[in-house]
Formats: C-alpha cells, structure tokens, sequence
C-alpha cells in the first residue's frame, strides 16, 4: 500500500484509452465499474475533444457482482460492434474488473464478433499509464500489421528506384503533450527531406493503416516511451531501422535530419543549411545575456526532461542543477544525461520528493510537468511546462511544437518568458527600496504575479478549468519555501552553525527576490565552511566578493 | 412529442410568495393535489461519476477531517482529474494505493492500513476525524474498512475518531457519497435528552456562506436551536433525539435521513431550498413544526423573496419557454426541474436522476409539469439517441458528454457546477438561474 495525492501517470487503461481514441476506427470496450467513467473528462475538457473517447464501458455494480459480469461484458462488446461498427476492437480491464478475473479478451473473442479483437492484460496494481499506451499500441500493431510480417529471417528488399524513401511516425496519441503539433510540425521537415509519411501512429490512424506499418522504409520514434516497444517489433519483424533521436531543440533537430538521411539514403546537408530556427540568434542577442548561468531544474517524462536539459545547457547557456523523471523504465537513460550534468538523477514518482529536491536546489527556473508548476508557485519560483501530465493550458489552440524548428522557437519563448526580463533586473537591483520595486515586486509582465499569496489557493476551482495561467507567482518568497521544507533548507553542507544578525538579515532583504536564495545559500555556505557561528553584513559581503571571482 | 405552442406560452409560473402564506398546514408544497409523476426506470451503461468525487467538497466543508481512500491508481487519478484542485500540497484527502504485494496476500492489508494511518496522523496532528473510504477494489477483494476503523479508533482514542464509509462506483452515484459519509456520522452524533426542547437539524453540505444565510433566517423566524450536518468542525457533531425536526438541504441523503429517523428525529417533508419558491416552502416546512404563524413567515422571508424575484426576472426572458434536458448526475435534477420550469418558464423535456428517491422529492414532484419525462437511472446510449432526437435548447450534463454534444450543435450546461456553486436560498437564487442562462447568453452572443 502506498499514499499519494496526487500523481504524475494514470492507470494503464487510461494509457489503452489514449491510443484508442486517438485512432480511427478502432473502438475499446473496457470492463470497469461505473465510476471510471470520469477517464472521459480527460478527453473532452483537457484535450476539448469534440467527440466521446472510443470507449464502451460495461459500468458494473454492486448487484451485477453477484450475477454474471461476464454476461455483461459480452453484451457491452457486441453493442459496441453494433453501434461504432469499428474495424478493431481492443478488450480489457480497468483495476477493479481485473480482480474479477472474468478474462475479457477470452470471452470477447469468443463472440465471432465480425472484426479483429485485440485483447489487452494491462496489470493495474503494477504498471501506469504510459507503458498502458506502449503496451496497447504494441498489441494492436502486432495484431494488425503482424499477419503481414515475412518469415523470420527474409531479408528487406531494396528500395525500387525512382520511389521516395517513406518512414512511420510512431508514438503520438490522444492527450499528449503537444503530440498534435509536433507529429505536423516533423512530417513537414521529413516532407522537406523528401521523405514520405507511410503512416502516423496510433494519432489519426486507422486499422487499416496500422496493417501496413511493415510498408515503410523505417520508423521514427516521436515519443520513446510510448512508440519504442513497437518500433523495435517492427524491426525484428520487418526489417525497419528506427531513429533515436528525439528533435527538440535545434542540436537535436540537426542530428535527427542526419540521422533520418542515413537510413533514408538522402544527403543531410541541404537540408540542414536550410533549417532556420530563430533560437540560436535570440540566445546569441546581447539581451539574453542575463540567461547566462540561471540554475535550471528539469523533471518530466524522460525523452523531454533528457531533450530539456540540452536545450537548456547547449542553446539557452543555463546550468542545469537538477534532472529528473517519474517514468522508471527510461531512468537508466535519464542518469547517463544527468551524469553529463554532474549531478545525479532523481527518479521518482512522488511529487513530495520532487518539490523538496526543488527546494534544496533553488534554481531559477524550473522545467517541469503540472505538478511541477504547482510546486514552483508554491515556491515562488519561475516555471514552464515542457512535459506531461497535461493540463487544459497544454493544448494551446495555436500551432506550438516542441520538436523541430518551429518547437525549437517555441522552447525559447516559453522559457524566457517566466523570467525576470534583463533590464528589468537590473533596475530592480539598483531601486530594490523604491515603493514599487520593493523588495518582493515580480516581473512586470506577468501581471499580478507580485504580492501576496498565490490567488489559486480557492477550493472552487472547478474541473478543467484550473485558472489562472500563472505559470509563476513569484511569493511566496523563497525563504518562505525553505521554512516549509526544514529538512531542505536552507542548505546541504549543514549550516546550523551559522546564525544571521538581524542587521544582515535586514541586508539580505534588501536583495531582490530572485537572487536573494542564491545570497543566502551562498553566504551561509561561506560561514560553514570557515566556521562562522555569526552571519554580519561583513560575512555577506565577503561571501559575495568571494563566490564572485 | 410536445406541441409547438408550447415553446411560445411558458405554463403560467405562480407569484413566488404564494406558497408562503398559503401552504397547507402539514407542511406540503402547494399544488400536492396534482397527479404523481411516472418514472421510467432505466438500466445500462451510465456515465456517471462515483462517491468518492463527493470528497472533494466534503473535505473543504468538515475542516478537520481527512479522507482516507483505500482504492486504486485509479481513485487517486479520479480525485486528481475531477478535483482539478492540485493547488494544496497535502489537501486534507489521499489515497493508499494497493499494490500487487497487497492482493497476492505478501503483505496483510491491514497491517499496511495501519502504517500509512499511523505515519499520516504523525504528519497531521490537526486530524480530529479520518474517515477511511471504500472503493470498488476494496470492496471486491472484501477488505472490512468497518473493523479496521473500530481497530484504530480504539487505538487513537481521545486523539482522532476513525470512521468508514463506502465510496464506490459498486454501490455509489456521485453525491451519494455524501449520503454514506453523514450516515457513517449519525451513530456518532450525541443523544438529545427525551425532555429536550425541539430543535433543529439542516442536513447535506451547504456552502458556509449558505448555512450562514439560513441560520439567520432561522433566528429571525424564531427557532432558537438549529444544528447544521456537516459541521465545519467534526469535534461538534450536532445531537439527535426524539425532538429532533429535521430539514433536509440536500436531495441525495437518503440513508442519512432514515437513521436520523431511527434515532427518533422527524423528518420534516418540503420541495428543496433552490429557487425562491422551494426555499419559501422549505423555510414554512420548518416554521409550522415549531409553531411559528405565517404573518411571520411572510414578514422574516419577505425581503429574501423580494431580492430573489428581482434577480430572477433578469434571466426569466433568456430562459422562459426554452426546452431543457437532465442527464441523470446529482440527483438534484427534479428540483431544478422544478425551479426552471416554475420560476423561469422553461420546459422540461426530459428529467432523468440516478437514483429516484420518492420518499424525499415527492413535494418537488408534485410541482413538475404533468408530461414531464422523468427517469431514474440510465442508459447513456439511448438517452443520446433522445436527447439528439428532442434537439433541446440546453442540455443539462456531465462533463464527459457536454463537449461532444457542444460540438453537435447542442447548448449545454455542465451538471458538475450545480453542485460545487452555491445555488441554496434567495440570495443564491439568481446565481442559480444564471447558471443555465450563461449558456444560451453565450451561444447569442458567439458570431464565430
């Protein structure tokens, strides 16, 4: 048994519900109490879907528990067939009817029912929602395409002449994030490369298409956690290489093209001259020189905390100061990046466990998921959303990727804006008494974002419509975080020796906000270290003089 | 099918204050003469949320309570997605998530419960009541959420009251959590004396802005003695007894109501306090069994009822002589019916509830529009078929079929919002109505 609030995956047939309905055609019949019904909100307000997920729950209760649920099951399939008239039909539990054991693939194919059905064993009590997604995507893909595969062994046959190299795009589904933009925003640069589109999968696939998945040259991997198992199937059975880099950003949308032109037989480099990202320039701008160093920590899925941290290091010049995932199968991935950082990974699915190493990190900003972003403006830090879970504010309506070169702009400005804006700083440094540049004043763009505690904190709140895109709300100040989290705080070489004066208390106040955590650390840091029991405004001074050489 | 001059001629809507003066004596809303209304019943697949979403306002209400569900992944992905609410670090609800090792018997269940209770309580020294809640997983694998509560009540006493209830999809539609989460308080709540001078108990959560309303119209009708259930603080549980009266501000407590009546409490019968009308006649439900005349009932609710007609009249021309159609939600749904079609002219084509208690909503029956459609339970399929069919001018349902049917050319009003607004009582009255003229306001409004 274990006690969470809130958590960063779903169950696995929440991930089977997100291929299904991202497909056409393909219709999922789920065994599960009436309750779980609630997994169509996702859809519908997260994702504003205009149409019902592809999902017919049996909605058992109490009273069917001692009759047949079986039956139940049964006549909920061929109701399905009847009224969705799908091409494939996926059979499964939610957690409840998997202890019932009534084996709703076994019985569902046992109907004669007129169309494939696939069944699916997601085991609730062990797994979560992405590997639900790889899982079911898999199966289907197996079921629908494998019929087709050679015999083991067969070797590919080259490409005939004259035909364009053609790939799959594997792994966007229903309520991803930014899945929508980035499967356009890469089929256009693989259309660019002279590449064609087989079939993009599961997003907007039909059953049809995924029986031809083996037809394409190789296979692109979008999301990893959710498109690898099938892509490396695909590979046995086929014969297809897959690619493995993820493009985000723009060093990895330039290895991406190289590597898509190696297995697509074409040259990179016309390609590659023609990608004109506006990231590198917008870094390169004298105004950007106030992101240089600003301590960033990342966490989220591992392909995009991975992709993040580069992008961060490589084209923004941050430091990244924490790197981290909830999705276990990809952690070994997750800390040979992290290991490149110097630092070590946090792999974890707790959120109580990310927010203290948040706290103890006191980054600038932070790169995260939702729950990420709740815990920055709980602590008063600046935030972006670079990864799922997904949230109603995910689904912009604009075009805005985070792969390729579009994505790569989109990075920038999604990042940058949270932050303090260069002069700005700078002004708030030189007037930090002035009435309205006081001490806890945020940016001025982000209006509201000073003063107070964060409006949000209203039990209201209704589904869907969490309010306030307060990425950030810059107060509590983040001194107020670190006596929220002692154990965190305020540093980890132990400073309990160290005691602030009043007076340099009163002087460290007086430093802005968004610097005052790294004052402090610093500072107290530089006590310990030469044992000072007392922190004047001398030891501030010295520490400041001393940590900026 | 309905005629089509009933779109132009709303059925004539009562002066909102009739009822005050002119209620019969035994406390039945006027108009009780008129012919019961039949309900279909309905059976098959529903979409409907279960008990355990009750959590989310139950635990802004009782403010030193914690509710601790011994569910699934997915009760924990349930609270999240419905609640919306990831603002609170560590809100005042959790989930203890089963594992494997706890269904292959690795681990004693119970034993498990005990850790998490014991290192949550460490955490949360403000707990004065933790109510472990059943879920349909729990349930099936037959864990006695009952016995383990007696086990760590007995172990916390003087410290936390350990209280069970189910809050299952199995056994539970939405709000009925509620009605399993106060019936589980009423064996707790402390013996009236037989002697004890009559008293008041308002029962089902209200806003505290609502109960605060009450409370004064109560005073100035003068009931000395009016408790209210929930309580804000669980360490002040009301007490039942014979004299006991008790007024229900909520349709979906069903269970709570019969073990008051076990208790000796006297469930006073009245249409639910949602419109001027219902609230009129659930306040003179209230002042008749404790004597008070109807010169003062009329004097105490008069500027109630006089704001309420006022905010009313507002949205009277964007709703009267519109069609509207209940999917089946929070149980709430006759007496909105009601209130839409008596106080704002509308028409209701279709008034479905998931479950019909008869004993409580018969006054509220009693005041639909004879032809009214009603249903209990569900079969979401049809119910599609015939709201798609009747093509009504607001759709009144959850949040899984209001976008899909937004996108159908169909105006909708999410059901989930008539449950976490205040919508009780005169001044909330106008809220109310607001609340289903937004969408046909809005839809006026949109040249896109």
């Amino acid at each position: 048994m274990r006690l969470t609030v809130w958590t960063y995956e779903g169950p696995p047939h929440v991930g089977a519900m997100r291929v299904a309905t991202a497909m056409e055609g393909v219709h999922y019949v789920l065994h599960a109490p009436q309750g779980d019904t609630y997994a169509d909100l996702l859809f519908t307000m997260i994702e504003r879907r205009p149409s019902r997920p592809a999902v017919s729950y049996t909605t058992f209760q109490a009273r069917d528990l001692g009759r047949d649920t079986a039956d139940l099951l049964c006549e909920t399939a061929r109701d399905a067939c009847a009224r969705f008239k799908p091409d494939a039909l996926l059979v499964g539990s939610s957690c409840t009817a998997e202890l019932l054991q009534d084996d709703p693939g076994g019985l569902a194919k046992a109907l004669g029912l007129p169309v494939p059905v696939v069944p699916l064993d997601l085991p609730s009590y062990q797994r979560k929602e992405t590997w639900g997604a790889a899982e079911t995507f898999y199966r289907l893909a197996r079921a629908l395409a494998g019929p087709k595969a050679p015999p083991p062994g067969t070797k590919r046959p080259p490409r005939a002449d004259g035909v364009p190299p053609s790939c799959n795009l594997l792994g966007p589904t229903a309520l991803g994030f930014r899945h929508r933009d980035d499967a356009k925003e890469i089929a256009g640069l693989l259309a660019d490369m002279g590449v064609r589109v087989n079939v993009t999968a599961p997003l907007g696939a039909t059953a049809s298409d995924v029986a031809r998945l083996g037809e394409a040259d190789f296979n692109v991997v979008l999301y990893p956690e959710i498109g690898e198992t099938t892509a490396r199937w695909l590979e046995t059975a086929f014969g297809q290489p897959r690619t493995t880099t993820v493009p985000i950003g723009v060093g990895a949308t330039r290895d991406f093209v190289r590597e898509v032109a190696t297995l697509a037989g074409l040259v990179p480099e016309p390609t590659l001259a023609a990608l004109a990202p506006r990231l590198p320039w917008f870094s390169r701008s004298v105004d950007s020189t106030y992101l240089t160093g600003k301590r960033v920590f990342v966490f989220g899925d591992a392909t995009h905390a991975i992709a993040a941290a580069r992008v961060a290091a490589d084209e923004m010049g941050f430091e990244v100061v924490g790197l981290g995932t909830y999705t276990r199968e990809f952690a070994r991935d997750v800390r040979a990046a992290a290991k490149g950082y110097g630092i070590e990974a946090l792999i974890t699915d707790d959120y109580l466990e990310v927010e203290e190493a948040i706290a103890e990190a006191r980054p600038d900003l932070v790169l995260g998921t939702q729950m990420e972003r709740h815990i920055a403006k709980r602590l008063g830090l600046p935030c972006a959303v670079i990864s799922a879970p997904v949230h109603v504010q995910d689904f912009p309506a604009r075009h805005a990727p985070q792969m390729g070169v579009e994505g790569a702009n989109v990075l920038f400005d999604t990042w940058v804006h949270p932050l303090m804006m260069g002069l700005e700083e700078h002004l708030l440094g030189m007037f930090r008494e002035d009435f309205e540049f006081h001490a806890d004043a945020g940016p001025s763009h982000l209006a509201g974002a000073a003063g107070g505690r964060p409006a949000a904190r209203d039990p209201s709140v209704r589904p869907g419509t969490e309010p306030v895109p307060s990425s950030v709300q810059p107060s509590p100040s983040p001194e107020d975080a670190a006596a929220r989290h002692p154990a965190a705080a305020p540093d980890s070489p132990a400073p309990q020796g160290s005691v602030w004066t009043a007076e340099a208390e009163r002087e460290l106040n007086k430093i802005p906000f968004f610097v005052r955590g790294k004052a402090r650390r610093n500072t107290e840091r530089y006590a310990t270290e030469r044992h000072l029991h007392t922190i004047t405004i001398e030891t501030l001074y010295d520490a400041k003089a001393y940590f900026s050489r | 099918m309905r005629s089509s001059a009933a779109l132009v001629s709303p059925p004539p809507c009562p002066a909102p204050d009739s009822g005050a003066t002119g209620a019969p004596a035994d406390g039945r809303a006027a108009g009780s003469v008129a012919p019961t209304v039949e309900a279909t019943v309905e059976r098959g697949p529903r979409e409907v949320f279960c008990g355990l979403t009750g959590i989310i306002w139950l635990h802004r209400k009782i403010q030193d309570a914690f509710f601790l569900i011994v569910g699934s992944r997915t009760c924990a992905h349930l609270m999240q997605s419905a609640a919306g609410v990831m603002i609170f670090a560590e809100p005042r609800f959790a989930t203890a998530i089963l594992e494997e090792r706890d269904l292959a018997g690795l681990a004693d269940a119970n034993d498990e419960l005990d850790r998490e209770v014991a290192r949550l309580l460490e955490r949360r020294p403000d707990i004065k009541l933790l109510f472990l809640v059943g879920s349909c997983p729990s349930e099936v694998i037959k864990l006695d959420l009952s016995r383990a509560a007696q086990r760590l009540s007995a172990a916390y006493a003087g410290r936390t009251r350990v209280l069970s209830y189910s809050g299952s999809g199995l056994d539970t539609t939405f709000t009925e959590g509620e009605d399993a989460a106060l019936a589980a308080l009423v064996p707790e709540m402390p013996a009236a004396a037989p002697d004890a001078a009559s008293s008041l108990l308002v029962v089902g959560t209200l806003a505290d802005v609502v109960e605060d309303q009450f409370a004064r119209l109560f005073a100035a009708l003068g009931i000395d003695s009016v408790q209210f259930l929930p309580s804000r603080s669980a360490e002040a549980l009301p007490s039942v007894g014979p004299n006991t009266r008790v007024l229900l501000a909520q349709p979906f407590l069903a269970e709570t109501a019969r073990l008051l009546e076990k208790r000796g409490a006297r469930r006073l019968p009245a249409p639910f306090p949602l419109g001027a009308e219902g609230t009129t006649l659930w306040l003179t439900a209230a002042a008749e069994a404790f004597g008070i005349d109807a010169d003062t009932v009329e004097r105490v609710t008069a500027p109630g009822r006089e704001r309420a007609r006022a905010a009313l009249e507002s949205h009277r021309s964007v709703l009267a002589g519109r069609r509207v159609f209940f999917f089946p939600d929070s149980q709430l749904e006759p007496a909105l019916a009601r209130v839409l079609s008596r106080e704002m002219g509308m028409v209701p084509v279709e008034v479905a509830t998931p479950y019909l208690h008869r004993g409580l909503m018969e006054p509220d029956l009693a005041l639909l529009p004879e032809g009214t459609r009603l249903v209990e339970g569900q079969h979401v399929y049809e119910q599609l078929d015939r709201c798609r069919a009747a093509r009504p001018d607001l759709t009144v349902c959850g949040l899984g079929l209001a976008n899909p049917l937004e996108a159908e050319g169909l105006t909708t009003k999410w059901s989930i919002e008539l449950v976490f607004t205040p919508i009780q009582g005169y001044e909330q009255a106008g809220d109310l109505a607001e609340l289903f003229a937004r969408p046909l306001l809005r839809d006026g409004l949109l040249k896109v």
